[in-house]
């Protein structure tokens, strides 16, 4: 425990990342180490080939979009509290973090809507704060694979879009997105356990 | 269902009916002369199956019974009911017969009432739900049910040791381990009959459920041991044998885990195969999953775990393979046997207990085992909740942790285990069963009566039933997809990782082995979803009597007004006139610009969707006879539309098994068997009925086949089309030759035709274009164009005196569509009925 907590004070501001993540001091260290396993040249700060390096990232449909959702407005360098950050959304929800949370404190990064917000993003490329037709088409044709035609997948994107789309504008914002899975259990399907 | 079940419950039951039989023979001699007699009374013939038919007769009707009282089945589970209804047969027959009959055979039992039950949750299982929550699954059902065996074993023998169960049960410690062994194991059938009318979470069923169904490894294995360990004499037992024993868990579990996923796989393969043979699609997944069962029993595996994942693991391919019909049969039956097998366990299970000459009653033991199954039950539960919840992203809490102790019911497999023990060896084997009994009694009544209210009073969360939304699954889909990504990065290989790789795993090898190719392309979650609440919505809006095209208005809130208000007006007149053949016209007429003609495209596309299950459900029955009937007939040609659906449609034509979408291949190949035929078969039926020849229709199947719909000019996008080619854009004149060509060389009319059926094409085909009209009346045989200007105008009678004839010819046609065929009628009523003709076969 004792060499544990020294090479976690390694790693530079960990207690600021640990109060903005709520990371446990052993999970930052395995992260901090992978970190610098991703990081090849030792340069500090991870860049976009660093990520698409991990082979299964290069499979996944979404890869690129999560690739990107780890560069937040277009840098092109991710620092460890960067990257712990965007990792601190897959945290699972303690129950403790509802009760002796100070209000005034900002909303955790592992929230509901801070998890609903990072799968937002992955489908509002244009950052206009809604999910349009064309964008949600997108998606589906990265998800639904080759075997749907391009007319049959027009015609889901419309209807996916229709039914989440209360006030009719044919785009989907963030609260519609939220409330068409208002019935999912979010904090479960969007953590992960390791990431305690 | 009952015919189906009979071959299932004949046999062994056959054996409680032998036993009357004999008594039976010698008053038969006596009976009348050999001769002719008017009468035969053939009772001991037909008595075996005639026996079984009643007795599940009766379980059925006592069902409706209790199901006439809704408070009665509210408050009490239907297990209990039928265990009572049991006990009360059970002693009437008792009483008559002064002797106990129809016992619940373990043979019967194990080879016929259980696979069906076994198959269904296994079958229904929701495989998701199951993998998610692998780990504390195998942890209860291994760990679990090891613990409970040797506690509760051990308990009683340290009970028997204490003095408190009488002398004269005859029970060392083995005997007591496997009297543990058998009592200890959660049973899936009670379990599922009280469960299904409790509706706890999710969560919590599949947990209890799938260690009920698993455990099965364990207690075969635990029982089997512990019997050959009693057999062999506890002095003679090595050390070698109980690492044997511990050897024997993994093969039993594991091959019996093996022999299913290899028949799921034999399934899956066999049911690609199985298109032009629908029937048999059924029979197959039941044949084959009961093969599993009997393979697996037939080794010494465990039979319960083959059937589970043979029924789990064969689903996905299997539902994508089979007809829609096969589908709804496969549901059907399997949850009729598994429904007939459980009433008629529980039913029997009663019965079995009034026999008193098979147990011997002992307080002690009875009281002992009941007390620390419920202990031990409890206890293993806290502590291995615990241990798992180290590990768990959602910890199961205490609420959970009571229901999961508190349903651990036994039933009728410790029962039948119980019965199957032998006297010789086991002295204390009456009392063993009369505990067994009591165990199962109370665990059953007691236990099923009072989960229902504990589970209210604790407030568990129960299951809620919500529609799945498309948004739903889109972006449940895209979770995964994040997580298994983040746990890339992480660099943590951990559940959603390997589920991931196993989708990819599935999706590039799997599904492209077993599943038909066509049914692969169409096969994807996403996809389905949105055809499911397509179809939902059709049919609920059918359901309220809403016009059939009108309900796009419906469904898809955001097409343009005015498009749906067309369609209406059509629906209507096609009402009044009872006549598919003018729709297409209306539709043409609606669409000019290139936004409407977008719209129309996306309009028909979904329609596409949202009506062709309809048009499959009518099926076969309707493919000759009603041609002429709207609604099917709407869906059908606004599918036929859209170039994309044209592909499926005309796979639809040509294959005339109702069912599901084909690939290109599979399109075109069928296309092309099926049109050869049809060409010399109908074409050259219709030359002899009217000679001329420009009524010779080319067959659709063979236009379409040629018809470059692609490489057609761009501009001309919308190709309307009735019976996928009655209408035909003009400028597609080149392939409408060259697949008339090709229709002359296959039909081998006389040549003369040649001139004229250069001009076939124009008659048929129909533009929106402006400069149709001014074309149409010098291109065109007023014998079957149909000019824009009666498309516009609909039904209107106040047309030229061109267009009347052609209408009252057009009208009469789709209601003698079956005669027309016979009777020598107009030339356009032939060319007419060729076409749905050979649109259907």
């Amino acid at each position: 425990m004792g060499s544990r907590s020294s090479h976690a004070a390694r790693i530079p501001d960990v207690d600021s990342i640990q109060r903005e993540t709520g990371f446990s001091q052993a999970s930052l260290l395995r992260l901090y180490h992978r970190f610098r396993a991703l990081d090849r040249n030792d340069k500090g700060y991870l860049s976009r080939v660093d990520l698409q390096q991990i082979g299964a990232l290069a499979v996944n449909p979404l890869g690129d979009r999560i690739i990107d959702s780890f560069f937040p407005d277009g840098s092109l360098q991710l620092d460890f509290p960067g990257f712990v950050r965007v990792l601190a959304r897959f945290r699972p929800v303690d129950d403790g973090d509802h009760g002796n949370r100070d209000p005034k404190e900002p909303e955790p990064l592992n929230s509901r809507m801070n998890k609903l917000r990072f799968a937002f993003q992955l489908y509002d490329l244009d950052r206009d704060g809604k999910i349009s037709r064309h964008e949600m088409l997108q998606v589906l044709r990265l998800m639904v694979g080759v075997q749907v035609t391009e007319e049959q997948l027009e015609s889901i994107a419309d209807r996916t879009v229709q039914e989440a789309d209360e006030d009719g504008d044919g785009a989907v914002s963030f609260l519609e997105f939220a409330k068409s899975l208002e019935k999912m259990n979010i904090e479960q399907k969007m953590s992960i356990r390791f990431l305690k | 269902m009952l015919r189906a079940a009979l071959p299932l419950l004949g046999l062994p039951l056959a054996g409680a009916g032998a036993t009357e039989e004999p008594t039976q023979e010698p008053g038969s001699p006596g009976e009348p002369p050999p001769g002719l007699a008017l009468f035969r009374w053939q009772w001991h013939e037909v008595e075996a199956p005639y026996l079984v038919a009643l007795w599940i007769l009766v379980a059925s009707l006592a069902k409706i019974v209790f199901h006439l009282s809704r408070k009665v089945t509210s408050l009490v589970p239907e297990s209990c009911l039928l265990i009572l209804l049991g006990l009360v047969l059970g002693g009437i027959v008792l009483a008559v017969a002064k002797k106990a009959e129809y016992q619940l055979e373990p043979g019967t039992f194990f080879l016929f009432l259980l696979p069906p039950i076994v198959l269904d949750s296994g079958y229904f299982m929701p495989s998701r739900l199951f993998f998610d929550n692998l780990g504390a699954i195998l942890t209860y059902a291994v760990v679990g049910t090891l613990w409970n065996a040797f506690t509760t074993g051990a308990a009683l023998w340290g009970l028997q040791q204490a003095g408190l169960v009488a002398p004269r049960v005859q029970a060392g410690l083995l005997d007591f381990l496997l009297f543990g062994s058998l009592i200890s194991a959660v049973d899936p059938v009670a379990v599922l009959a009280v469960f299904e009318e409790v509706h706890v979470n999710e969560t919590l069923f599949i947990i209890v459920f799938g260690e009920s169904l698993l455990n099965d490894a364990v207690t075969v294995v635990l029982y089997k041991v512990c019997n050959s360990f009693v057999e062999m004499g506890s002095a003679n037992v090595q050390a070698t044998d109980y690492l044997k024993g511990v050897a024997s868990l993994f093969v039993v579990s594991l091959g019996g885990a093996a022999v299913g996923l290899v028949f799921a796989f034999l399934l899956a393969l066999t049911t690609r195969f199985t298109k032009r043979v629908r029937i048999i699609e059924p029979l197959l997944v039941f044949l084959l999953a009961y093969a599993a069962y009997l393979t697996a029993e037939m080794a010494s595996l465990s039979a319960i775990l083959a059937v589970t994942m043979c029924g789990l693991g064969c689903k996905k391919y299997v539902e994508a393979n089979i007809s829609h019909k096969s589908r709804t049969a496969v549901k059907y039956t399997m949850k009729t046997l598994a429904s007939c097998a459980e009433t008629i366990i529980f039913m029997l299970l009663g019965i079995s207990a009034v026999d008193s000459s098979k147990w011997a009653w002992d307080s002690g033991l009875v009281l002992g085992t009941l007390f620390f199954i419920l202990f031990f039950r409890a206890l293993g539960v806290v502590l291995q909740t615990w241990v798992l919840n180290q590990f768990r992203l959602v910890p199961l809490d205490k609420i959970d942790q009571v229901v999961m102790s508190y349903g651990g019911l036994r039933g009728a497999v410790a029962f039948a285990l119980v019965i199957l023990l032998d006297r010789t060896k086991i002295p204390a084997k009456d009392y063993f069963v009369a505990t067994t009994i009591v165990v199962v009694f109370f665990t059953v009544i007691v236990q099923g009566l009072t989960i229902k209210p504990l589970v209210k009073w604790l407030k568990v969360k129960r299951s809620e039933h919500h529609k799945p939304t498309l948004n739903q699954e889109l972006h449940e889909h895209t979770f995964d997809h994040i997580l298994a990504a983040v746990e890339d990065v992480v660099g943590h290989h951990g559940y959603h990782y390997w589920r991931d790789r196993w989708e990819q795993f599935d999706k590039k090898y799997l599904s492209q082995l077993l599943m038909r190719r066509s049914a692969y392309r169409i096969r994807d979650q996403i996809w389905d979803v949105y055809y499911r609440l397509n179809i939902r919505d059709a049919i609920s809006f059918v359901d309220q009597g809403g016009h059939v095209l009108s309900s796009t208005g419906l469904t898809l809130p955001s097409m343009p007004s005015r498009n749906s208000v067309a369609e209406t007006s059509v629906t209507n007149l096609l009402r009044e006139s009872g006549s598919g053949a003018c729709l297409d016209l209306q539709v043409i007429d609606t669409v000019r610009s290139g936004r409407d003609r977008e719209d129309a495209v996306m309009h028909h596309l979904l329609c596409g969707g949202l009506y062709k299950p309809r048009y499959r459900k009518d099926g076969m029955a309707n493919m000759e006879a009603t041609n002429g009937k709207p609604p099917r007939d709407l869906g059908f040609q606004d599918t036929a539309a859209v170039i994309l659906t044209v592909e499926s449609e005309e796979e639809e034509d040509s294959d005339s098994s109702e069912t599901e979408k084909e690939d290109d291949e599979g399109i075109i190949f069928v296309a092309r068997a099926t049109s050869e035929v049809l060409q010399e078969g109908k074409v050259s039926g219709s030359l002899e009925v009217c000679p001329s020849p420009r009524i010779i229709p080319p067959s659709p199947t063979c236009a379409e086949k040629e018809l470059p719909w692609k490489s057609g000019q761009g501009d001309l996008a919308v190709y309307v089309s009735s019976e996928t080619t009655k209408i035909v854009p003009v400028d597609m004149q080149t392939g409408w030759n060259q697949s008339i060509s090709s229709l002359e060389s296959l039909a081998s009319p006389p040549c003369t035709q040649a001139p004229a059926m250069t001009r076939l094409p124009p008659r048929s085909l129909v533009t929106e274009e402006p400069q149709a009209p001014l074309n149409l009346p010098s291109d065109l045989r007023p014998s079957f164009a149909f000019p824009p200007s009666l498309a516009k105008a609909g039904r209107s009678h106040s047309e030229s005196s061109a267009d009347i004839p052609q209408q009252q010819e057009l009208q009469p046609l789709m209601g003698h569509e079956d005669h027309t065929h016979l009777s020598p009628g107009t030339a356009n009523s032939h060319w007419c009925i060729q076409f749905n003709r050979g649109g259907r076969l």
